[in-house]
């Protein structure tokens, strides 16, 4: 919301000076500050940028995950991962590397898989997310929870609620069509454990089953 | 185990709550108020923190408190050192904050405490600090000179027969190889929840492989009864060896939630775990080999160096696979370590042995080269029959066995003794073989068990489960003894108020715990039998004896007399009849010296493909095949086995912590830039057991199975790249680049 009224070259600037401090001052907020409450301007006038941040640092979001409607207020730099983890209390979904190199913290967004340590929470506005704790249908589990029960698709299992929802989302998109396509579309998803061998054997197991999912 | 019966394929026990994402890690665990706890990183690799400014910080949102050396009081126990005499880890462990030294890059310098996650994470990029560089030493290879021998008994030199006699052998090699630092990166992140309740009470939920040394690290850092720190960790997210101390980053955090009394929570980032939680040292080797001209050894030396910390020594069994692997009178074995600039090193699974392996196995294959012998057929004429290192016979080993399943599986009789002559296309084709071998410990665990009167078994014992399947284990032991389905059985383990396990760790658990499981089953069913005995019980009254536990018929459905099955009691009934609530049992069990000595052994065989032009390997099979006693739960420790050979892969073929020499640094810290095996990178894995039971280890027949999965594969694969392409490749990892430039 800083950068709408500011020019690009400015807004690039704000970022590399990592100086949220800046925008405080640009005239386009002048109208949000008059609204402010006192004591915004007093932290600002303190120099306690952070406090200051704090006022404007919350956005509503309209969010569905695993079917329920949240109308949550969050930070925009919140990702989805720490909100369906550290606010929502869905610890389910794991965080690996927090960079988008390991798969843990995969979801689906509206259907697709998603890093969500690589998505901002506000992004997902309006969209349906669904997370491993969203699968099962109460005491039915999902044709892939299965699958990874039955050829032991796991050791630690820290990886694998990333794992079953990149393998859905991986015949979903029409990529497990072979035990080599499979483990190529699958190669997003970390498994220390080296799990990988039994990984395939389930997703190709669901594939054949045909059930849509 | 009963004889002669395939052993159930039981699911994992905890499978459910696993791919149903309620399995709880550390950092799952909510607890209300939590705050959120971050660790800055010393930004220079020796010197002293001259200040620290936190002022931005602390006046960040959200801040509740910034530790660091000038504002710290010094723990309680900051001096219990252990006597560096005692191995395997002298030194003094490092503390944060306790001392302004700085002993290697991204030694935390601060730990930054705040209301939420994202305001931790800002506020901690706010903290600067100006240090006092001194210069400091990364490099094992630029220190090599520095080497000296470590100060435990365990290290020290050692000669069989005549020293250095490869040397005059008429058939030898001798050879330098080396493998950089790799890094255990289990996919959970070192997390910790930790909570105190008034100044002398703690609970922690933190990724440790051993509850028990964890409750009694952090008692001894503040000075607590051992009985007012609980420790919780069921479910652990891997480790490999990582977890197998209490790393500095726990105790501080334990300290960061006393200070601000309120349940914190801190989880290193990932460029934290190649730093600060340990990591597989750097190793320098050097084998010399000789061998009549029939093949038969006769000397063999293996020199190892590797790097440790700058406080604290660390070593690992690296040479000690050749003092006993194979029949060869003379043997000398030397071990050195080199301080550097670095977070001190940690077991990595098949900790020493997999360095060790690399480099035998490599010179035996170069050996057989040499001899022009079929590398197995070389290892069979020089197999030990006995344990020639301590004059011991073995308690069981099937080796042989091994390379038999391997070769037969893998398709031995297809590899070329000649290298480079076996083309698919613009393929070289390679086969390799390595073996691997890991002491088969049996240690001391207790176990309740207690039977419920709805048919239903809990067992209780604090080792945890990082992934290999202990839960699982335990299950099918108990299982089968008390004939109940694996689902009535209830295992609770992972925390400090449960009878006393062992760590994870050292491939001990089956033998150590499965023992122990097994033991309580027993004598539980004794038990029964002695209450089914009294007069007055239908069993009594069909039975004139004195009944045995084998008298007895254990069902899900209760007992009945095995000589007559209509003499039957439910356990409800037969717990009411006793005036019971449950029948209880606990038992300490261990193993004892034997006049035997015990290894578990591996053969790994790898078929793979290098394209000259590009360098490129790709892995088409591997066959891993196991002596590891008797294998009590087939699923899970195939996947063990799977995972081993993963491991191996990753170690051959990616793994290697870069450090930039100048600032002594990792420029590659992260999962992106420090290759791990990938899915696509893993081919078929073939897991062969003998699963034939050792008669000494314990009742099971058991042995261990985690390390051995890993021993020997990296060898492998380096013997099967010079079966395809001739070139020898003595440094790991086995890239690209070093295939063409050879
Ligand atoms: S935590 Fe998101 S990819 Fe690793
Ligand atoms: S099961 Fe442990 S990381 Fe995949």
């Amino acid at each position: 919301m800083a950068k709408k009224g500011s020019g690009q070259n400015q807004a690039e600037e704000n970022y590399l000076n990592e100086s949220r401090r800046n925008f405080f001052k640009q005239s386009s907020l002048l109208t949000a500050l008059a609204v402010t409450p006192p004591a915004f301007l007093k932290a600002a006038e303190e120099g306690l940028d952070e406090k200051a941040a704090g006022y404007f640092e919350k956005m509503p979001l309209a969010i569905q995950i695993n079917g329920v409607n949240h109308d949550l207020s969050v930070e925009p730099r919140t990702t989805l991962l720490d909100l369906i983890r550290e606010q929502l209390a869905l610890p389910g979904t794991k965080k690996g590397c927090d960079h988008g190199q390991c798969g843990a913290c995969t979801v689906h967004v509206n259907g697709n898989r998603v890093l969500s340590c690589l998505t901002l929470a506000v992004t997902a506005e309006g969209k349906k997310v669904t997370t491993i704790e969203g699968l099962a249908d109460g005491e039915k589990l999902h044709p892939m929870q299965e699958a990874f029960i039955k050829y032991d698709g796991f050791q630690c299992g820290y990886c694998t609620p990333g794992q079953i929802m990149s393998g859905i989302a991986c015949i979903r998109e029409g990529h497990a069509n072979s035990d080599d396509e499979i483990r190529e579309y699958m190669s997003g998803n970390i498994c220390r454990c080296g799990a990988y061998p039994n990984i395939v054997k389930a997703i190709a197991d669901v594939k054949k089953g045909g059930q849509t999912l | 185990m009963e004889k002669d019966k395939a052993p159930d394929r039981i699911d994992r026990v905890d499978a459910r709550a696993k791919v149903t994402g309620t399995a709880s890690y550390a950092a799952d665990h909510k607890i209300q108020n939590t705050v959120y706890g971050l660790l800055v990183g010393s930004t220079v690799a020796k010197g002293r923190i001259k200040s620290i400014d936190t002022k931005a910080a602390e006046k960040a949102s959200g801040v509740l408190a910034v530790l660091t050396y000038f504002n710290t009081p010094k723990l309680p126990g900051y001096t219990t050192g252990k006597d560096p005499s005692k191995p395997p880890t002298g030194g003094q462990p490092l503390r944060f904050f306790a001392t302004n030294e700085i002993f290697y890059y991204d030694q935390a310098i601060a730990l930054v405490v705040a209301d939420t996650y994202e305001r931790v994470l800002h506020a901690a990029k706010l903290v600067k600090a100006q240090y006092e560089k001194a210069t400091h030493k990364t490099s094992l290879e630029d220190n090599l000179a520095t080497a000296k021998v470590p100060t435990g008994p365990r290290q020290e030199d050692y000669t069989r027969g005549e020293a250095d006699s490869y040397k005059n052998a008429p058939v030898k090699i001798e050879q330098e190889y080396y493998h950089p630092v790799e890094v255990h990166n289990p996919m959970e992140l070192g997390s910790i929840v930790a909570f105190w309740e008034g100044a002398e009470k703690v609970t922690v939920y933190t990724k440790t492989q051993g509850v028990q040394a964890t409750q009694k690290s952090i008692s001894d850092a503040f000075k607590l009864p051992l009985g007012n720190v609980t420790v919780h960790a069921r479910h652990i997210g891997g480790a490999f060896g990582m977890g197998l101390r209490t790393w500095p980053y726990e105790i501080a955090a334990v300290m960061a939630a006393k200070k601000v009394g309120k349940p914190l929570k801190l989880v290193l980032h990932r460029e934290q775990m190649f730093t600060n939680v340990g990591y597989r040292p750097a190793t320098k080797q050097k084998i010399g080999l000789g061998a009549t001209a029939d093949g038969k050894l006769i000397g063999l030396t293996h020199e190892a160096t590797g790097n440790t910390s700058a406080y604290e020594e660390f070593t690992e069994a690296t040479v000690n696979i050749s003092r006993f692997m194979y029949a060869c009178p003379n043997v000398t074995t030397r071990y050195r370590l080199v301080p550097l600039n670095v977070c001190t090193p940690i077991w990595m699974r098949g900790p020493g042995e997999a360095t060790g392996a690399f480099a035998l196995e490599s010179a035996m294959d170069e050996l057989a080269h040499a001899l022009k012998l079929d590398p197995v057929e070389f290892r069979v004429r020089n197999h030990a029959d006995s344990d020639p290192e301590k004059n011991l016979p073995w308690s069981s080993k099937y080796l042989k066995e091994c390379y038999e399943m391997g070769a037969e599986r893998i398709g031995w009789k297809n590899r070329k003794l000649q290298p480079r002559t076996n083309q698919d296309g613009d393929w070289l084709v390679g086969y390799g073989m390595g073996a691997g071998s890991f002491g088969a410990m049996r240690w001391v665990a207790s176990v309740k068990g207690i039977l419920q009167p709805e048919g239903k078994l809990r067992l209780q014992c604090s080792v945890n489960d990082m992934g290999p399947g202990t839960a699982t284990m335990m299950t099918a032991v108990a299982a089968d003894i008390m004939g109940l389905p694996p689902g009535r059985i209830i295992i609770e383990m992972g925390s400090t108020g449960l009878p006393p396990g062992p760590m994870q760790g050292g491939s001990n658990v089956t033998a150590t715990v499965g023992s122990a499981v097994h033991d309580v089953c027993f004598a539980m069913k004794e038990q029964i039998a002695a209450l089914a005995s009294k007069a007055g019980s239908v069993f009594s009254k069909a039975n004139s004896q004195q009944l045995k536990a084998e008298d007895l018929l254990f069902s899900e459905n209760g007992l009945s007399l095995k000589s007559d099955t209509s003499v039957r009691l439910s356990y409800s009934e037969f717990f009411k009849q006793n005036g019971l609530p449950a029948v209880e049992v606990t038992k300490e069990s261990k193993g004892t010296e034997q006049p035997y000595s015990s290894y578990s052994f591996s053969v790994h065989f790898v078929k793979l493909r290098v394209h000259p032009a590009t360098g490129r390997i790709k892995i088409d099979h591997v066959v891993s095949c196991a002596d590891a006693g008797t294998i009590v739960s087939p699923k899970t420790s195939e996947s063990q086995m799977i995972g081993g050979a993963v491991g191996g892969i990753g170690m051959a073929l990616m793994e290697d912590m870069v450090i930039d020499q100048r600032f002594g640094r990792p420029i590659n810290n992260n999962l992106a830039d420090y290759h791990v095996p990938v899915n696509a990178d893993i081919p078929t894995v073939d897991v062969l057991f003998v699963n034939k039971k050792d008669p000494i280890i314990g009742p099971m027949g058991s042995k261990g199975l985690g390390e051995i999965a890993l021993v020997g594969v990296a060898p492998a694969i380096a013997n099967a790249v010079f079966n395809a392409t001739g070139k020898r490749l003595r440094e790991l990892p086995i890239t690209r680049d070093k295939l063409l430039e050879v």
